[in-house]
């Protein structure tokens, strides 16, 4: 049996009204060892800031598990989630306190680096966006990156790889233009 | 998934024409990351989350609707567990959101957020009132049709699903670009239908609509193939 799919719609500009929660940006409590303020900015194909844009972000844990069920692999640790929640501001920033996660096997062999999956939900989308935020500090495992390595260009590579910025990370997204970021289908 | 989903690039809806990428999406392969998706549950929600009517002292204004369902993947197995969120406008069509300027008024007794858990067979279930259609500044003269949007955290980080359900037979489907960018054939699927088993007698009216996610989730075989 195969069921036909619900279509997705945008999330519009008023998903405020249900869609923030309080802790939604917090994916772990500030003063957790290794808790890493990645921030961002999402800009438009006129390169003007989107105010309406919701960010999640999606991680395994330090050590490599998701906070799933199934599986002799394990669930992860108790009180990670892994999920990370933060709509965009006026100046279309967004942020979110997280921890890197580990590396993980892929099934075609190989090790994936440590990244999180992103999704981006706007007015205007009416799909989500799909990208993925590596670390600048795994030179040697990004280069290993099945994903990576299937993306020819190196500047383009580039832009799926966060930039430090004093403490934190930085990982601005640009729907369309010179500086389109690398979206996914998944 | 492309007899289903709208293509995102859709210029009779004016805001996607800065926002859509220019580039071709690059497939992602399922690896991990993609196959699993968090672990919510009954903690997510308190009581009252799921009756939209009963957040405030007085009850709020509009026609009392009941909206049920199911959260099922596509090959027909039910997702327990999963988060469903909702938000709306009121029964004059206006949000309770700054940047709502429809001169229709708010109602002190409606916020329009709810959310629930799935039970175990997969099934929702929301107390709301109707919401009204409200004009928006797309092209001359827009409107959308009454909706409730929708947002569905699944078992995978690839059933992530955001979206609007409808209700039968609203005369301004045909004037909506939103709904429009839908192909044809997958339109009915965002449109609820009367249920009258979800009807409460001299109560409220029940619209039922079932959710069908796509992608496929991480099966317990999966893992072990996966493990180190």
């Amino acid at each position: 049996m195969t069921l036909p799919v619900t279509p997705s719609q945008t999330i519009g500009p008023f998903f405020g009204v249900g869609l923030c929660w309080p802790d939604g940006p917090e994916v772990v409590a500030e003063g957790t060892k290794g808790a890493v303020l990645l921030t961002g900015r999402v800009t438009d194909g006129a390169g003007e800031p989107v105010p309406d844009a919701l960010v999640e972000t999606w991680q395994a844990d330090p050590a490599g598990r998701f906070a799933h069920p199934e599986g002799p692999r394990g669930s992860s640790t108790s009180g990670f989630g892994g999920l990370g929640r933060c709509a965009t501001d006026a100046a279309g920033c967004w942020a979110v306190r997280t921890v890197k996660p580990g590396p993980l096997p892929a099934p075609e062999g190989g090790v994936e680096a440590p990244h999180l999956e992103v999704s981006v939900f706007a007015r205007g989308l009416l799909g989500r966006l799909v990208t993925r935020v590596y670390f600048p500090d795994e030179a040697e495992a990004n280069a290993a990156d099945p994903l990576l390595a299937s993306i020819t260009d190196p500047a383009v590579r580039a832009r799926l790889v966060a930039v430090a910025e004093g403490d934190g990370l930085r990982f601005d997204i640009h729907l369309q233009g010179e500086r389109e970021t690398p979206f996914f289908a998944i | 998934m492309s007899d289903s989903h709208p293509s995102l690039d859709f210029p009779a809806y004016r805001a996607t024409r800065l926002r859509v990428p220019g580039r071709a999406l690059v497939r992602l392969p399922y690896r991990l990351t993609e196959v699993r998706g968090p672990l919510l549950g009954e903690g997510w929600v308190v009581e009252g989350d799921e009756d939209l009517t009963v957040q405030h002292v007085g009850v709020p204004l509009g026609e009392r609707i009941v909206v049920g369902g199911r959260v099922v993947e596509a090959d027909g197995r039910p997702v327990p567990g999963a988060l469903v969120e909702v938000w709306q406008a009121n029964a004059a069509g206006r949000y309770r959101h700054d940047g709502d300027r429809h001169r229709a008024p708010l109602d002190p007794n409606f916020s329009g957020a709810g959310r629930c858990v799935t039970d175990s067979e997969g099934r929702w279930r929301f107390v709301t009132v109707r919401p009204g259609a409200y004009p928006w500044r797309n092209h001359a003269n827009a409107w959308r049709p009454a909706h409730i949007h929708f947002s569905v955290l699944g078992r995978a980080f690839v059933q992530r699903l955001i979206t609007q359900m409808y209700f039968p037979g609203d005369p301004l489907f045909a004037f909506d670009p939103i709904l429009g960018s839908v192909p044809e054939g997958a339109r009915e699927r965002l449109v609820s239908r009367l249920d009258m088993d979800l009807t409460m007698p001299e109560w409220a009216l029940g619209y039922r609509w079932d959710i069908v996610l796509g992608g496929r989730a991480a099966t317990p075989l999966e893992d072990e193939e996966d493990d180190r």
